[in-house]
């Protein structure tokens, strides 16, 4: 039975979690034997979750929790795509952290691999959970142990503080989802999601539940205003964790989402869809734009993630928006695109979050400026980094190009919306979602240019060392499924349309199109990846064919454009600040910056510019304030004298006395 | 029952409330242990007659214990208290004692506001004795509202717990002999753990005036 598989699996990383407790301090052990098996684990959860995608939904009632709570488990398609995400991805995380965690780096390493472990399978519970109670339990779970992970070096008070924020957002947004799991049961008092299926909520009870899934899962998810957590918490943790963090758990927020919006509330308004849809792309244009301007090779990818996570709402919002007018192909076309980004945003973001990894662990460097040229010195991290980057930046014939076409298409399809108005945004959104795409570009070259190509820009690069080989296995895993989502869309296809066809009613076709991605008639934007890449690679061998014969085979080997310069050295090139300068100019009101120019005249000229987001100066920081305000006037209750003390609980006494008596 | 025994317990009663105002505007420590004893005295009585008149023979087990621990034990304690402490003849300035009688006169007519329901509905021997206990407990609350020395506050934590015992015994017939041997031990424990605090607040401050712990406060 998939569902006995996946609960096995889950076990099964609960108890390596505790082996890992018994071996508190033995590194070797804990990296080499528990995070491999915990690599198998996720393989045989992925393998229980593929076999799922074929049955039927199955239960199961756990007697675990309180007396007269059991937790009830449920596997449907859903989250049997969510826990093929998981499963997959967190097979190659494990493998690439067994070779990943090192000595004396703040928790010793049997807590970390509880800490894993734990974060693993209170996700994988998440996404199985059939009640409300199950559900809370393991988002909060998830929530705590993945704090732990974050501040893993807890010694620095930067990492402390983005922990510290972290918790805080995290549990902001459980207390909006508690709320909306409260509306949902329409005061029946029974929370399994069965019944809050079966509740038929009138239009503003419903409006309620969705905007409070919408906080909640989306202060889990980066979503616009509560996105401050992501590019603090991201950097803080371990490589291998952020790669978690972005690539599954910031999808259990897309999924819970989902589950709330198209399965446990039936038919969405159109204004619902419309608002995810605006928050979604904002969410989208603010993490790109500030992805385009980092200087730390993690923040930059965390914005990424914001960025990424952004297009997966815009992507829901308009499956929303085509299922409350009863389009139901085109509903499940927009949610297959969100899905389909998901799924390769998990690949590769945590592909290249561990990549960073392996850079820092290799030049204990995080600033892009002072990295540079590692090509040479790890030219494995570096090749299947690459591969991460063309997915991410959205190229053929990559995962990450399959998912924003299907988005664009779909958007495209949305002039057919009953509603005038939409129509003429839906244009507008249009070349938002391309301005994303070619910014996500811009900043993936960045990514990949100054850590990889040109020179070194530090002296001690150059002894910079390639990765292990349980990193290499990991990267090349997860590189792997990069490449497998990019080549095989139509059998992608195939999963999805498993999910989309019980939530929206209907499906992409795909019957006999096993090497097309055809998103709406074959006539029509269809996509053959494998031609593709016959194609591209076709036209490169023939490119170094005619080379080689026009030129004979004498090849020397130059520094390019280095416009016969004869020494270029490293200060020469361009910088990460210097390639993101056009977009801080361009963007400029999406900023908050600082800048400190030198004067002419200056001996030692230093220049310095600081790149903030606007919205904790404009939201986040008088909130503070005013709470502490709000704080302060209730200390003035504190007197200090125990006879004033004594006078409030003699005030209070006579009072319930006065209330009792009546 | 006769009326003989119910006017007796309705004596009491009005007794324990005259020492609560007593108590009230007492300035001399010492006094205030003498009346806090003649409280439990007082107590200890009643509660013995209320056994009687009702046939319940473990009140006098009560009985009994109230004047063992509020008549002979706790005074004790006291009285070796502020010998260690060297308060036994201190007097403390109290605000305004005549404002201070009246305010208390207030919470009486409150108590017996409160009280009027219960007493209307229960068919125990003493009607009056409800809203004079509750009256003792306030006015006891009072008076460590109106304290700043420690000794006194502690004396009237105590009469308070008298007010509330009177409350038990004699306007419901006692409580479950469980309960009352667990307030015993409570207030026993109380003591003690004050005593602790009265040291330690004095080694600090090197007085017992409480007005010094607002320097304990944090800004």
């Amino acid at each position: 039975m998939p569902l006995d598989c996946i609960l096995s699996a889950v076990a099964a990383w609960l108890l390596i979690g505790i082996a890992g407790v018994a071996a508190l301090r033995r590194l070797t052990l804990v990296a080499h034997l528990l995070f491999p098996l915990g690599g198998l684990a996720a393989l045989l959860l992925a393998a229980g979750a593929a076999w799922a995608l074929t049955q039927p939904p199955q239960t199961v009632v756990l007697p675990l929790g309180l007396p007269t709570l059991p937790f009830h488990f449920r596997l449907d398609s859903l989250s049997a795509f969510f826990l093929l995400v998981l499963g997959a991805t967190a097979a190659g995380v494990s493998v690439f952290a067994a070779g990943y965690f090192r000595r004396g780096e703040g928790t010793p390493p049997g807590l970390l691999c509880l800490e894993y472990h734990l974060f693993l399978a209170s996700m994988a519970l998440v996404l199985l959970a059939d009640d409300a109670y199950a559900f809370m339990v393991m988002w909060e779970t998830m929530a705590l142990s993945s704090f732990f992970l974050v501040i893993a070096n807890h010694r620095l008070g930067e990492i402390r503080r983005a922990g510290y924020l972290y918790l805080l957002m995290a549990h902001l947004g459980a207390i909006a989802i508690l709320l909306c799991f409260g509306v949902l049961q329409a005061n029946t008092g029974n929370y399994t999601f069965d019944n809050l299926r079966a509740q038929q909520l009138g239009p503003f009870a419903a409006s309620l539940a969705f905007l409070l899934a919408v906080v909640g899962f989306g202060a889990k998810g980066g979503l616009l205003p509560l996105h401050v957590w992501l590019p603090e918490a991201h950097p803080a943790a371990p490589s291998p964790v952020s790669a978690l963090l972005s690539g599954v758990m910031l999808k259990t927020a897309v999924y819970g989402l989902v589950r709330v919006t198209f399965d446990l509330l039936h038919t969405p308004l159109w204004w619902w869809g419309a608002l995810l849809l605006a928050l979604g792309l904002a969410s989208a244009l603010m993490g790109v734009v500030f992805a385009a301007v980092q200087v730390d090779m993690k923040r930059l990818l965390a914005y990424s993630s914001m960025e990424n996570l952004g297009l997966i709402f815009a992507g829901l919002g308009l499956a929303a928006l085509f299922a409350a007018y009863d389009m139901r192909p085109m509903a499940a076309l927009a949610l297959t695109a969100a899905l389909y980004h998901a799924a390769s945003h998990a690949t590769f973001k945590s592909l290249l979050f561990v990549a960073t990894g392996a850079v820092l662990h290799a030049t204990h460097e995080r600033s892009l400026g002072k990295l540079g040229g590692l090509i040479r010195f790890m030219p494995w991290v570096a090749w299947i980094t690459l591969l991460g980057t063309l997915a991410s930046a959205g190229l053929p014939p990559l995962g990450g190009f399959v998912s924003e076409w299907l988005l664009l298409q779909s958007f495209l399809f949305a002039p057919g919306l009953p509603n005038g108005f939409l129509n003429m945004l839906v244009p507008v959104v249009a070349a938002l979602i391309a301005l994303v795409a070619a910014l996500a570009g811009y900043t993936m070259v960045k990514f990949f240019g100054v850590i990889f190509l040109g020179q070194p820009r530090e002296e001690k690069l150059a002894q910079a060392r390639d990765a292990g080989w349980w990193e290499r296995a990991g990267m090349l895993w997860l590189g792997g499924l990069c490449l497998l989502l990019g080549l095989f869309p139509a059998q992608v296809l195939l999963i999805t349309n498993a999910v989309t066809r019980p939530l929206v009613g209907a499906a992409l076709n795909t019957a006999g199109h096993d090497w097309l991605l055809v998103p709406v008639s074959l006539e029509r934007a269809s996509y053959g990846p494998v031609l593709f890449l016959l194609g591209a690679a076709a036209c490169v061998a023939a490119t170094f064919l005619l080379v080689r014969w026009r030129y004979h085979g004498r090849l020397s080997r130059v520094p390019p454009w280095d416009c016969g310069h004869p020494d270029l050295t490293a200060r020469m090139q361009d910088t990460a600040e210097g390639f993101g300068q056009p977009i801080r100019q361009i963007f400029e009101p999406f900023f908050r910056m600082e800048r400190e120019l030198p004067s002419a005249f200056d001996a030692a000229p230093r220049y310095r510019v600081s790149v903030s987001d606007p919205l904790w100066h404009f939201l986040y920081l008088p909130l503070a304030r005013a709470v502490e305000a709000l704080a302060r006037l209730v200390g003035r209750l504190q007197q200090g004298r125990i006879a004033v003390y004594l006078l409030y609980s003699f005030l209070t006494l006579i009072a319930v006395l006065l209330v009792v008596r009546r | 029952m006769s009326a003989f025994l119910s006017q007796f317990i309705n004596l009491l009663a009005a007794i324990l409330l005259l020492l609560a105002f007593a108590m009230l505007s007492q300035r001399r420590i010492l006094s205030l242990i003498h009346l806090f004893t003649l409280q439990g005295a007082t107590l200890a009585v009643s509660t013995a007659v209320v056994g009687y008149a009702t046939a319940q023979p473990h009140l006098y087990f009560s009985a009994v214990l109230t004047l063992l621990l509020k008549v002979i034990l706790i005074p004790l304690l006291l009285h070796r208290v502020i010998d260690r402490l060297n308060v036994r003849w201190d007097l403390e300035t109290l605000i305004n004692i005549p404002t201070t009688q009246l305010a208390g006169i207030v919470l009486v007519m409150f108590a017996f506001y409160l009280a009027q329901p219960i007493a209307q509905i229960s068919a125990t021997i003493a009607r009056g004795t409800l809203g004079i206990a509750l009256a003792s407990v306030l006015l006891s609350f009072m008076m460590m509202i109106t304290r700043s020395k420690a000794v006194p506050q502690v004396i009237g934590f105590l009469a308070m717990e008298n007010g509330l015992f009177f409350a038990a015994t004699a306007a419901t017939y006692g409580m479950p002999m469980v309960v009352e041997l667990g307030i015993a031990l409570d207030v026993l424990v109380g003591i003690l753990i004050l005593g602790v605090f009265l040291f330690h607040i004095r080694e600090q401050f090197d007085s017992l005036d409480i007005r010094h712990l607002e320097k304990l406060k944090e800004d």
